[in-house]
């Protein structure tokens, strides 16, 4: 097998993919919800809406990688911790899904909540991913 | 099955509030109903009766009264007028079609709800029915106009004939007789039609044919649309034949589904569809006379002055000018239909109003799906609803949902059922006369 150098990335692109999208779409949900609580614009309930659905279907293929990772002859990284991380963020985030589907007001301050865990549970998943690809290259 | 996964479970389903259950029925009626605390849950409870045919049987009705199907197969039947000389015209067709979907619940919900309709395209006409010899049998049948848009709200004033669509108010002209319009109608003015949530248009004309009473339902469920999406909105319009001027006449009314006026008093009466969400017991829908210049709560309170705080910014003035509707009719029992009686109704039918229900969605335990009889005593209701049309409901499973009642004069309630496509007619049994010809 092919060494790699030092210090460049393992970090296949589609996992890449599969580590951003929940940031930036939880990320965008939360932000959408700080609006519509300072605010009470209802669109941004609307937007926060939509992107919680948009994350919680891209990031249904992050838990079945992180599922597969899970049973990999050659552990990428920290498969288990990865796996919880990901299971949380996405249930979570569907509880999350179903608190914004409330009308108006009902959804808050619950729905702002859950969208700051999420968040922080999207970023610790993908910051554990990264950190996967390290203990690869250290081979 | 170990205690930690039932913990699990029953937990889970606490949480969701979405394991069956049961809300056994309140009797929330009258004009103090119990309001339970609002309670919000995960997953709205959402049970839909899913249709079934009547075979041979029929909805039943009190001792001394008899229920006949005058005309199947209709397109969708909501409303119902009768004209002078005995004839039936049943407004047909299904409104709302334009409605975006804002949040991905509003494509889930769409889906589900549909279940409990009818999957017949509504037939933007009018039918006419006719009962050449006075039997009770409508051997008559034609489409009096075509080409509306989801018509509703009927009414007649001397030759003009006034049918609300969903998005405007017109006119035929009305000969005695007509079977078929003679044209085209004229359109008066535009109403609310913009997404158009609650799209029906009920309406009724006062007392001395001066005014058109029309109701336009609010664009959502609690201003979760925005307010400027409610311009013109849960509120009941006064139009003014001779002019067309309209002017909002009684405000807050989330969904005014049916209009009447009392005869005798000619005092306007409403009945009003209320808020979901709340719980299986909130908000009670109501029947109500309607005040000029009245506001009824929506969408800052219900029943007075109980605060929706799913509305914001709130409005602590608004509330506080929040009028108390006249009587409870239970929650979610979705009444589309109101008309006053008469003597020719029989003894106990014969004071009061009649209400038709559609039915629930937003609860366990399916209510509604019946016409009720609210009695009047001195101009007012009294006592629990009576019913008087049921057997929608069998088996879990609905055969026909209620919509428009009207009374025919002559001695008779119509009812337009909008899943089945029938119209029914309820008449007291006559005695037989003796010497009464056979034709």
């Amino acid at each position: 097998m092919r060494k790699r150098p030092v210090g460049q990335t393992s970090l296949n692109p589609v996992r890449a993919l599969l580590l951003g999208l929940p940031i930036s779409l939880f990320l965008g949900a939360l932000l959408s919800d700080i609006a519509y609580y300072r605010t009470y614009e209802l669109q941004w309930a609307n937007f926060a809406a939509w992107l919680i659905a948009g994350a919680l279907l891209l990031s249904g293929i992050f838990v079945a990688v992180a599922l597969i990772d899970l049973f990999r002859r050659r552990p990428y990284g920290h498969p288990r911790l990865m796996f919880m991380l990901v299971a949380a963020m996405w249930i979570l985030g569907f509880f999350n899904a179903l608190v914004h589907a409330r009308d108006g007001w009902a959804s808050m301050p619950t729905g702002l909540i859950l969208s700051v865990i999420v968040t922080l549970l999207a970023l610790a998943a993908a910051w554990t991913g990264l950190f996967g690809t390290h203990r690869v290259e250290a081979s | 099955m170990r205690p930690t996964s039932f913990l699990a479970i029953a937990l889970a389903c606490t949480a969701l509030a979405a394991c069956g259950g049961s809300d056994p029925d309140q009797a929330q009626y009258g004009p103090d109903p119990t309001l339970p605390d609002q309670r919000t849950s995960l997953i709205p409870n959402i049970e839909i009766s899913t249709p079934a045919g009547w075979g041979n049987d029929r909805p039943t009705v009190p001792a001394g009264y008899t229920i006949e199907a005058i005309a199947t197969d209709l397109k969708i039947p909501r409303q119902t007028l009768i004209l002078p000389n005995g004839d039936i015209l049943v407004a047909e067709g299904k409104g709302g079609a334009n409605a975006p979907a804002m949040r991905p619940k509003d494509i889930i919900a769409g889906i589900i709800k549909k279940r409990g309709t009818s999957p017949v395209k509504g037939g933007d006409r009018l039918t006419l029915l006719r009962d050449v010899d006075a039997d009770g049998r409508y051997e008559g049948r034609s489409v009096f106009a075509e080409n509306l848009n989801a018509p509703y709200g009927l009414a007649l004033i001397d030759n003009m004939l006034f049918v609300a669509n969903q998005d405007s108010l017109v006119r035929f002209d009305y000969r005695p007789g007509q079977t078929r319009a003679a044209g085209p109608p004229r359109t008066i003015i535009d109403l609310p039609s913009y997404i158009n949530h609650h799209w029906t248009k009920a309406m009724t004309a006062s007392a001395d044919g001066r005014f058109l009473y029309i109701g336009n339902g609010s664009n959502s469920n609690i201003g979760e649309r925005g307010l400027a999406a409610e311009e013109g909105r849960a509120m009941v319009w006064q139009v003014d034949v001779a002019t067309g001027a309209h002017r909002p006449f009684a405000t807050g009314l989330r969904n005014p589904t049916a209009l009447a006026v009392q005869p005798g008093s000619g005092q306007l009466w409403a009945v009003v569809n209320e808020r979901d969400e709340l719980g299986p017991n909130l908000v009670p829908d109501y029947l109500t006379s309607v005040r000029d210049g009245g506001f009824y709560g929506w969408p800052y309170s219900y029943w007075g002055e109980n605060v929706d705080t799913r509305m914001k910014p709130a409005d602590p003035v608004k509330v506080r000018l929040a009028i108390r509707p006249d009587y409870s009719l239970g929650s979610h029992r979705a009444p589309l239909g109101i008309a006053f009686s008469t003597s020719t109704m029989g003894g106990n039918f014969a004071d009061g109003a009649f209400v038709g229900q559609h039915g629930s969605w937003n609860r366990a335990t399916p209510v509604g799906y019946k016409v009720v009889f609210v009695r009047f005593r001195s101009g007012h209701p009294s006592g629990p609803p009576v019913d008087f049309v049921g057997g929608f409901l069998k088996d879990g499973k609905a055969r026909g949902r209620p919509v428009g009642v009207t009374v025919d004069p002559r001695g008779a309630l119509i009812v337009a059922d909008d899943l089945s496509n029938t119209i029914w007619r309820i008449a007291p049994n006559r005695p037989a006369q003796p010497g009464a010809s056979a034709a």
